[in-house]
């Protein structure tokens, strides 16, 4: 496995292979999303209990679901980056951490917007709220070492180690609606039994799970390749390219 | 189909103003993101290709400087 995964821990390769990749992520995201959104909103049943309203988790559980993915990718960066002293593995730091702060800021957004006509209130200070919203600001810290520090390494470093220390809330965010009173409702898909949900719902859902992470992965790339090439900016290589966007 | 017209679907049961407002918060911060992570190559490409122009302009005024330090030089030893 080492030797085929040699090769991408160069940043050229890597900045090469993943240009090839956004395309067809791309593609894919729109046909997922236009297809699970569709479905979600025209031809999925409304609930019993929440009418209508129910549209909504077709983005919030997604979006809430990225936010704590795109964490955890984040935290094995950073792992990586300080035990192997990974170049790559800052740079996919910074890349995550936009994007994962984005998918946090839609799951609260759009969990406000359920709230109000669902509890009468657009926030309440309740555990599972109050650790997403902890982990928006993960997030801010993150992004914020990583431009606080003239000297790449060193905000390569500091970001990792916050990136590490915040997972910690992970588990606290899936757990919190068993361990704490709290408003919000139990898990209906990421449990070990059967999801409790109608497969009408459910196929809408995992679409647009499936689009919305597609889409990160898209946006990932992009400001991975970025990354790369500010940090390499000295390499012929990068030369190179940069003339061609003379 | 879970609706029966276009009024109803924008209506949504009454809960038109959460879902559009959740669809359109959504919508806005994926499309911000896009644009920003899809011009951020490009944005650091021209910082370098600045750099370069910068350090070859450096390069050529320390040529000339040099240039003209010889020919005082050699004027000096001329006269």
């Amino acid at each position: 496995m080492w030797k085929w995964l040699h090769p991408y821990a160069n940043p050229e390769v890597s900045y090469h292979f993943t240009g090839k990749l956004i395309p067809w992520f791309a593609i894919i995201s729109a046909i997922l999303l236009t297809v699970g959104l569709g479905m979600g909103l025209l031809y999925s049943p409304a609930d019993y209990q929440q009418g209508n309203s129910v549209r909504i988790f077709y983005l919030h559980v997604p979006a809430a679901m990225l936010s704590m993915g795109l964490y955890l990718g984040m935290a094995i960066a950073g792992l990586t980056a300080l035990v192997w002293q990974m170049k790559l593995a800052e740079s996919s730091i910074a890349a995550l951490a936009p994007v994962g702060a984005t998918f946090t800021a839609i799951a609260l957004l759009t969990g406000a917007a359920w709230g109000k006509p669902m509890w009468g209130a657009w926030w309440v200070w309740d555990a599972r709220l109050t650790s997403e919203l902890i982990l928006l600001f993960l997030y801010f810290g993150v992004m914020a070492l990583q431009n606080a520090f003239e000297d790449k390494a060193l905000a390569g470093k500091a970001a990792s180690i916050l990136a590490l220390v915040g997972v910690i809330n992970l588990p606290i965010i899936h757990y919190s609606v068993e361990w704490w009173n709290t408003l919000h409702q139990g898990a209906t898909v990421s449990k070990f039994e059967k999801p409790s949900m109608s497969i009408d719902m459910l196929r809408p859902f995992l679409l647009s799970l499936f689009g919305f992470a597609f889409l990160a992965g898209t946006l990932v790339c992009m400001r991975f390749r970025a990354e790369i090439i500010e940090r390499n900016s000295m390499r012929p290589w990068v030369k190179a390219l940069a003339k061609e966007h003379n | 189909m879970a609706f029966d017209s276009i009024n109803e679907f924008f209506n949504m049961g009454g809960y038109g103003f959460y879902v559009w407002l959740s669809y359109g918060f959504t919508a806005l911060l994926l499309v911000l993101l896009t644009i920003n992570s899809k011009g951020k190559d490009k944005r650091i490409f021209k910082q370098i290709n600045k750099r370069i122009k910068r350090e070859e302009k450096l390069k050529q005024v320390a040529k000339r400087n040099a240039s003209v330090k010889q020919n005082a030089q050699s004027d000096q030893k001329v006269v």
